[in-house]
């Protein structure tokens, strides 16, 4: 039967035409929902810093103050958003593309190899996920200072570089995506077994090492905790930790109202990350769907 | 001691021998001491960390380096209060990262100057400095024959209110606690939505709160700690601060938050009491309520002025500097020199200095937003009805720490404050002895 | 007939073939594995060694250092602090993450349905929520909480009530389940959607060929195929409950009075260490919750593939 290539939707497309309202208007709601925050963000990034104390929460000021609001935000404290802003780039960059690297290779290497000690490797990562972030803060930190690391962008990508749950979305993926007689037929070829990776998996593995870097890059990007207790130098921070010192400033005996400013650099902070979402739907789309079915 | 100040301990009777052996006085790093050391640190140059949150301090140093072009000085803003302590506590513990200077609130130096990680400053001559500065603040800095710190500023208490809210409602200016409570009553009864002052409950505040009504509960002698949250002094303020506890009559809206400064611009809070450097808030964060506000002296219990010191801190030197002199150079000028001085008071800091504190410059300032009224004056009265003799926990920030836990409760289910200071203190003295410390509670 | 050996896969012709060829195997897969778990090493194990060497020393502000060996563990357990936040994340997560799932079930639900317009925007609009760093999720969503002035406020000034307190003591452990769900639930979606959309058609055309209508067959084959999903999704939840800390931590200074400090267990390990300088106990603190989280999350996971197996 031909229905059975035909992609899922088209079939229930033309089998159920009826759009149903109910379902729309729950949808809406729940889109209100979650758009009710970052509007309040976006309305209250146009305001000036008077008008945030006047004004009620979602109603426009008497001004459009974003672009002022855009510029202060990166010339304030000798510009030291920017440099958040880089940072952040930075440690993502490496260490969320470096963590998606790090778990193909070992989701590939636990799938699809037999060695001693696999079964219980992998209890191991997996069972990291319940470690309390708090645990590990302090004594990483303490071991990074002893190796003279902390305070720089390293005390932040190479904790940052192991993720139990990309390895296991790619131990998923690698199982259900690279047939292992493609890789006999590789090797009967004489390829070994790098080359089999980089030439035959790895095409294979594409739309899940997109989600595992995606979703790793998101985690290390809105990472909070650990950049704090790394950094005391605010050169080094990323926006995470800058904006919540910002907001901090606000609240205190000496305290310079700022919050224009963090509303403005919160919105400036998620705009990277919303539009490489937008951008690589399709890809991430499908890496979610092979790693939620097995377990 | 902790394990890492014990090695330093160690380190330092090793240079002292050394130093000892070569004939010269070695106060922390082994470096030269006395008054002169520091001129020939400054004139020597070099380059030294100063960690701090005031936001004039970009501007001291900045005219420190002006005048010592040949020192750099890297200021970082490493977090206010507890953030920056932590970090300092971390950096220490580690062994590296800790800067040269940084600030700390009065209410934290004994925390570190009993763990042994503040330079003593008196070998270079900083014992001399003690009649620059107010009484309060010095009692703070120095310890026996040690000195820790320099003051930076000072928090001596005084009533701010909304004279507008006050004239709107016919309410006078209270002068005593049973006034105030009258008032508060009074306000609250003709708009519900009206508070006469704010408190959500914050350790420091309330000790102050003690400080003032004469009480003690903080003994410390060395390592040996008395806590009586119960005293003379503490039951004074808790029969008065239950009345408006139990009679809901305190906004519940915490200190700094966005909803506070509102109601501070709008009038729904109508006074605040607090330490000097609340004109400076209101002016930046409440502009809305600008010419509305007043200054009065704080209210008593029996009419005759009294205060306390509320907030406030001051320049260190920490322990593993490598220039410590070079460090202690820049301690006693921006905390010293007029220039600092000057720059502190401009930014709406009310200063430490006896000088200071005398100049017409700081007594004339009229602010606008307290109605051209010279609020000065009355925080200059205020500095001076201060009760001597007090004392904070070597644990202090950690007290404040889990204040919520037990008198916050109180506050929030507006019940006894006195049930609430008993579980505190019992938290306070279990923490002591689990630190080591030998505790007596009452 | 050509004789190959292959390594690994096909059966070999002799015992030392197969050795050879096992242990070639097996260098292959820990060459995969090496860099991941040097990292490993360097970022869990050794700080998680350090953690338990904490745990069993004693540092005070007068005295020093002390081998304690179980005495921190003993107090723990009997720590009424510790025991009183695990109860409060255990009532947490009854509530937090049926409510998130069954959102997402719906929302998943919806959007595989064929009948919903703009399918595609609401599958992205519901999902950003996950790109906003939690630090500054909380920071709005306390700006929308103030009772006085913000959003809260508002509509509590337009009913002329006091109704909306989500700062209050009573609320705020809604507030915070409110922030998480919002947080992770067009995640959640996604996930579930993900594993909708791999479902053979097939199945749906035998339903309706038998007549079944759309409820029916969310029921018996949706549902159903979502069971391995549902599982891991209520896991990691569990563990992210178990671990709450970034949301009540950055919303205390809005509510003081109402997140004391030992309001999660992270938040009590933390303030243990940070404000208390307990170092060690704070170690023991998040050991006893690693190990607690790790027996539940197993318990969960093994009860719902039980389920799924029948």
């Amino acid at each position: 039967m031909s229905a059975l290539r035909a992609p899922a939707i088209d079939v229930r497309r033309a089998r159920a035409p009826r759009r149903s309202v109910l379902l729309l208007a729950i949808m809406l709601l729940l889109t209100a929902y979650t758009l009710l925050p970052l509007l309040y963000l976006v309305v209250n990034s146009t305001k000036s810093l008077d008008d945030f104390f006047r004004t009620f929460g979602l109603a426009f000021g008497s001004g459009f103050a974003l672009p002022a609001n855009v510029a202060e935000v990166f010339t304030h404290d000798g510009g030291v958003f920017g440099g958040w802003l880089l940072n952040t780039l930075l440690y993502s960059v490496v260490g969320g593309g470096g963590a998606a690297v790090l778990a193909t290779f070992a989701g590939y290497g636990i799938a699809k190899f037999r060695f001693p000690g696999r079964r219980a490797l992998f209890a191991v990562i997996l069972g990291a996920v319940a470690i309390p972030g708090t645990a590990l803060a302090l004594p990483t930190f303490l071991l990074f200072s002893n190796l003279g690391l902390t305070n720089t962008p390293w005390a932040v990508i190479i904790p940052s570089l192991v993720s139990p749950f990309g390895l296991y979305l790619m131990w998923t993926y690698t199982v259900d995506a690279v047939p292992s007689e493609l890789l006999e037929a590789a090797r009967i070829d004489g390829a070994g077994e790098l080359r089999t990776f980089f030439t035959v998996s790895l095409r294979l593995l594409a739309p899940g090492f997109v989600t595992v870097v995606l979703f790793s890059v998101v985690a290390t990007w809105n990472n909070y905790f650990l950049p704090l207790i790394m950094l005391s130098d605010p050169r080094w921070y990323p926006l995470t930790v800058g904006l919540a010192q910002w907001n901090a400033q606000s609240a205190q005996s000496t305290a310079q109202p700022i919050q224009n400013l963090v509303l403005t650099g919160s919105l400036i902070s998620i705009i990277p990350l919303v539009v490489a979402f937008l951008l690589l739907q399709r890809f991430w789309q499908s890496g979610l769907a092979a790693g939620s079915v097995k377990q | 001691m902790k394990r890492s100040t014990t090695l330093a301990a160690a380190g330092l009777v090793a240079g002292l021998a050394a130093a000892a052996l070569t004939g010269c006085s070695s106060g922390s790093s082994g470096g030269p001491t006395g008054a002169g050391a520091l001129d020939d640190a400054l004139k020597q140059g070099g380059t030294i960390t100063y960690w701090a949150w005031s936001s004039a301090s970009k501007d001291k140093v900045a005219a420190f380096e002006k005048a010592y072009p040949k020192v750099t000085v890297k200021y970082v803003n490493a977090g206010s209060g507890g953030d920056e302590y932590t970090k300092i506590t971390n950096a220490i513990k580690a062994g590296s990262g800790a800067p040269d200077v940084a600030q700390f609130e009065y209410t934290a130096l004994s925390q570190f100057s009993l763990a042994g990680d503040l330079v003593d400053l008196a070998p270079y001559g900083f014992d001399k400095l003690e009649d620059q500065y107010s009484t309060g603040t010095w009692s703070a800095v120095q310890s026996g024959d040690k000195v820790y710190a320099l003051p930076e500023d000072s928090g001596p208490m005084a009533m701010f209110y909304n004279k507008r809210v006050f004239d709107e409602h016919g309410i006078t200016v209270p002068t005593t606690w049973d006034e105030f409570v009258a008032d508060a009553q009074k306000l609250h009864a003709a708009d519900p939505n009206t508070y006469l002052t704010s408190d959500g409950g914050d350790g420091l505040f309330t000790s102050s709160m003690i400080w003032q009504a004469g009480g003690h509960p903080y003994k410390v002698d060395g390592t040996k700690v008395t806590i009586d949250l119960q005293d003379s002094g503490t039951k004074k303020w808790t029969a008065v601060w239950n009345e408006l506890v139990e009679g809901q009559l305190l906004s519940p809206t915490p200190a700094y938050t966005d909803d506070w400064y509102k109601q501070l611009g709008s009038g729904e809070i109508a006074a605040l009491v607090s330490g000097a450097w609340m004109p400076g808030l209101l002016t930046t964060s409440a502009p809305e309520a600008s010419g509305d506000w007043r200054a009065a002296p704080m209210p008593t219990y029996d009419g005759t002025p009294a205060s306390a010191n509320y907030g406030g801190s001051a320049q260190a030197v920490v322990k593993g500097s490598k220039n410590a002199a070079l460090a202690a150079a820049f301690v006693k000028w921006i905390d010293s020199s007029d220039e600092a001085v000057d720059i502190n008071i401009k930014a709406g800091s009310f200063p430490a200095t006896t000088k200071a504190l005398g100049s017409s410059a700081l007594v004339d300032q009229a602010p606008e937003y307290f109605g051209d009224q010279k609020i000065n004056e009355v925080l200059l009265e205020a500095s001076k009805s201060v009760p001597a003799d007090w004392q904070y926990l070597p644990y202090q920030t950690y007290a404040s720490s889990i204040f919520a836990d037990s008198v916050g409760q109180a506050y929030a289910s507006h019940s006894d404050l006195n049930a609430g200071l008993k579980q505190w203190q019992s938290a306070l003295v279990s923490y002591g002895k689990d630190q080591g410390f030998s505790v007596t509670a009452g | 007939m050509a004789i190959v050996t292959a390594p690994g896969r096909s059966p070999a012709r002799s015992r030392a073939g197969a050795g050879r060829a096992a242990r070639r195997e097996a260098a292959n897969g820990w060459l995969f594995v090496l860099p991941f778990v040097v990292v490993f090493l360097v970022a869990i194990v050794a700080p998680v060694g350090y953690a338990i060497g904490l745990s069993l020393f004693r540092d005070q502000l007068v005295g020093g250092t002390a081998f304690v060996g179980g005495a921190n563990y003993l107090k723990a357990l009997t720590d009424p602090a510790l025991w009183g936040g695990v109860l409060r994340v255990v009532l947490f997560l009854v509530i937090q993450v049926p409510i998130m799932l069954i959102i997402a079930l719906v929302a998943a639900l919806a959007l595989d349905s064929g009948r919903l317009r703009f399918a595609g925007a609401f599958r992205i609009l519901l999902f950003l929520p996950y790109a906003v760093p939690g630090v500054v999720a909380v920071l709005i969503w306390g700006f929308i909480y103030g009772p006085r002035y913000g959003l809260a406020g508002s509509l509590n000034h337009a009913l002329g009530a006091g109704l909306l307190e989500p700062l209050s003591p009573q609320w705020v452990l809604g507030a915070i389940v409110n922030i998480v769900t919002w947080e992770f639930a067009g995640y959640n979606m996604l996930i579930f959607y993900s594993a909708l959309r791999t479902v053979s058609t097939e199945l749906y055309e035998a339903a309706e060929l038998d007549g079944a209508g759309p409820l029916r067959i969310v029921w018996s084959i949706k549902l159903p195929a979502l069971r391995g999903a549902i599982v891991i999704a209520t896991v990691f939840s569990i563990i992210g409950s178990f671990q709450l800390f970034n949301e009540p931590n950055l919303l205390k200074p809005l509510a003081p009075n109402a997140i004391v400090s030992s309001y999660t267990p992270n938040l009590y390990a933390y303030t243990l260490s940070f404000a208390g300088q307990q170092d060690n106990y704070s170690a023991t603190v998040a050991i006893v919750m690693g190990v607690l989280t790790a027996v539940i999350a197993y318990v969960v996971q093994v009860r719902g593939m039980r389920r799924d197996a029948r």
